[in-house]
């Protein structure tokens, strides 16, 4: 385990992604103070504005305090737009370390301060709007912490099935075994898209944000768990006929708490390593999901669904900041790549993804 | 004929997979709370008739495994009953199959013809700024979420207008001359199958760059290059077959990614293939569609794995003898 640690350190790509992700996770984690805005913040008259413009030297070509203006709705007689203006009337300056919306840190302590505001009246949406007139920077921030942590969370899930389904099968072997197999690979036979898009659509609509969110965790844990459960199987079936297992056999150890306390124990460096490897994949499948409709629902954000929206033609052309979800999805499951590639180079010379 | 025995084995082994893989998506579908009626029945064109065949069909006033046994019986007989817009299930899969399996190979063939090629190369000029660059590439090619790199597509494709967006062939399709039709395909296909070629690139070109390495440091290869054959001759006729051979059980693994893949890309690019079937399916909880078509791309699926083995007997005769 130091080693892999030593070596990711050292190496020049791996280190750079551990670092992306750190800011990330460290970003997702302060998400209420880094937001200008709260989740739910929505203000129904700015639908799709533009990025606000900062300003650092006023019209003077002074250099002044960074200020920026707000956007005015247009309607073009000739070209039958919409279109938004800058209105150029009143400066509003930007207030770092200021009082803003109330929220409440880590959901319990309630606080006021953001890291940055803007004057009242003033609008600061640093990615636009989406069509609610929602901050798109702040609802980035709060939809990161679905999608970057439903991967995990499926994982914690999965693992725990994987192991002892693939444990019970390869320990007792025989009939038990090939027909625990059978099964995982009718699973594994299934399009995994299809499954999951099909096991998403079954759950019923009334739920809260909540037990959907738990649902869609334990939907993608049954993707993942039958291919696990195959490789913990051929690692059991190795390690069952060594002479600690049957030291436990002699003195009178249960069946399951063989394979529990002493079996599975072994496998936990391949554990770590096939986490790491998967969860980019839980990533891409929860977003794939959201931007189908089925996975995290609105008023939620995700960065799956919050790229729902670009689905829609005029938006991808005339609106192009509803795309940055796409563009953190592919720098986080680059990331964690990356570090995966490394670690199967430490644990496996043979491998020389580098 | 030992070959023969083998495959003809492998065969029959599908046969309790294929029994299993149905009764699990028979459970999962019926699980659901959803009248698998309830459409049908807000249909004024599908008379009454219709209903009480298909509820007669389903067995729907019957146990559950009844209903599984009637519903894997007229599986069996290729009834796959009716979509809830009245049309039957099994044309509208004949209509899409052929469309994915279309994409699906020719994404294949593409990627072979790509990756095993970058990975010899890679392989031979191991270490050097070229292995480097082709690695970062294929690492971002893998990072993409394919939904998104196919709406930047649309976005250029739009923009560009070079390529036309959606559907499979032009409005004129049936008046062209074969060669403006196969023209015509390859045009609306080019943007689907760029998207999932740079996905599965990855994949293959490192599995073969892995595999390329490892050969070149066995012994044999050592031999080889000891007699005195040429660079060539070593490389292409002795380390290529060897580790050529080990890719053969990837494609199954590359189909059924595909697969999956292809499903969210057909979503976005209008593409009338099995995946976006699917989904509609699902979005409009049509039972009986969901249903055939889950079967129909799982049984391609066990397909794409069973093809892969039986040339993987053919090829590896080791195989043949651990067996």
């Amino acid at each position: 385990m130091k080693e892999i640690i030593k070596q990711l350190l050292r190496d020049k790509f791996a280190r750079l992604a551990l670092i992306v992700l750190g800011s990330i996770y460290l970003a997702l984690f302060f998400a209420d103070f880094l937001a200008p805005y709260t989740k739910d913040f929505s203000d129904r008259t700015m639908a799709y504005v533009p990025p606000s413009k900062i300003f650092t030297i006023d019209e003077n070509g002074k250099l002044s305090r960074p200020y920026t203006y707000n956007y005015i709705r247009e309607f073009n007689q000739e070209s039958l737009e919409m279109r938004y203006k800058l209105d150029r009337s009143k400066k509003y300056y930007l207030k770092f370390f200021s009082q803003g919306q109330p929220y409440k840190f880590l959901g319990i302590i309630p606080m006021k301060y953001h890291l940055v505001c803007v004057e009242p009246d003033g609008r600061l949406f640093l990615l636009g709007t989406d069509i609610n007139g929602r901050d798109v920077f702040s609802r980035l921030l709060f939809g990161g912490r679905i999608s970057m942590t439903i991967g995990f969370l499926a994982l914690f899930v999965l693992f725990p099935i994987g192991l002892l389904y693939g444990g019970i099968s390869g320990y007792f072997g025989g009939k038990i075994d090939n027909i625990m197999m059978r099964f995982a690979e009718a699973v594994m036979s299934i399009p995994s898209f299809y499954l999951l898009i099909i096991l998403a659509s079954i759950l019923p609509s009334g739920m809260t944000s909540i037990q959907r969110f738990i649902l869609i965790v334990i939907i993608l844990a049954l993707i993942g768990w039958a291919s696990f459960a195959r490789v913990v199987r051929g690692m059991v079936l190795s390690i069952k006929n060594q002479e600690f297992v049957m030291a436990a056999k002699s003195i009178g150890q249960s069946e399951l708490g063989i394979i529990i306390k002493h079996i599975l124990p072994q496998t936990t460096s391949f554990v770590i390593v096939a986490m790491t490897l998967s969860v980019p994949s839980y990533i891409l499948s929860e977003s794939g999901l959201s931007f189908l409709g089925l996975g995290i629902q609105q008023p939620d954000a995700s960065w799956g669904n919050m790229l729902k929206e670009a689905q829609e033609f005029t938006n991808i052309i005339y609106r192009p900041w509803l795309l940055t979800p796409g563009f953190l999805i592919f720098v986080a499951v680059l990331a964690f790549n990356l570090i995966g590639d490394t670690i199967r180079d430490v644990l496996d010379p043979k491998s020389r993804v580098r | 004929m030992e070959i023969f025995k083998y495959i003809f084995k492998r065969i029959i082994q599908t046969i309790p997979l294929l029994i299993i893989v149905s009764l699990i998506s028979f459970f999962i579908i019926r699980l659901s709370p959803v009248d698998p009626l309830a459409e049908l029945r807000l249909n004024p064109s599908v008379s009454q008739e219709t209903l009480q065949r298909e509820t007669q069909r389903l067995g729907l006033d019957k146990p559950i495994i009844i209903q599984y046994c009637k519903w894997a019986k007229s599986f069996i007989k290729g009834d796959l009953g009716i979509t809830s817009n009245g049309e039957q299930v099994s044309t509208k899969l004949k209509e899409r199959i052929p469309n994915t399996l279309l994409l699906t190979i020719v994404v294949i063939t593409v990627t072979w013809l790509a990756g095993i090629p970058l990975g010899i190369l890679a392989a031979l000029n191991w270490k050097t700024p070229f292995d480097r660059i082709l690695t970062v590439l294929t690492s971002i090619g893998m990072a993409i979420p394919s939904f998104f790199f196919a709406v930047l597509l649309l976005i250029f494709a739009v923009k560009t207008g070079w390529f036309p967006v959606g559907g499979l062939t032009g409005a004129n399709f049936a008046d062209m001359s074969i060669l403006e039709q196969i023209k015509d395909i390859t045009h609306h296909l080019f943007l689907p199958v760029l998207v999932l070629f740079t996905i599965s690139l990855a994949g293959l070109q490192r599995q073969m760059r892995a595999n390329m390495l490892d050969v070149l440091d066995s012994d044999y290869i050592k031999f080889a290059r000891a007699k005195g054959l040429s660079e060539t001759k070593v490389i292409y006729k002795h380390a290529l077959r060897n580790a050529i051979n080990p890719l053969i059980t990837l494609l199954g693994f590359e189909f059924a990614g595909l697969l999956s893949g292809a499903a969210l890309t057909e979503y976005v690019f209008q593409y009338p293939g099995l995946g976006r079937l699917i989904l509609e399916a699902v979005l409009k909880s049509d039972i009986n569609l969901v249903m055939a078509s889950l079967m129909m791309g799982a049984i391609m699926l066990i397909l794409g794995n069973l093809i892969a083995d039986i040339l993987l007997i053919i090829t590896d005769p080791r195989i043949r003898i651990k067996s």
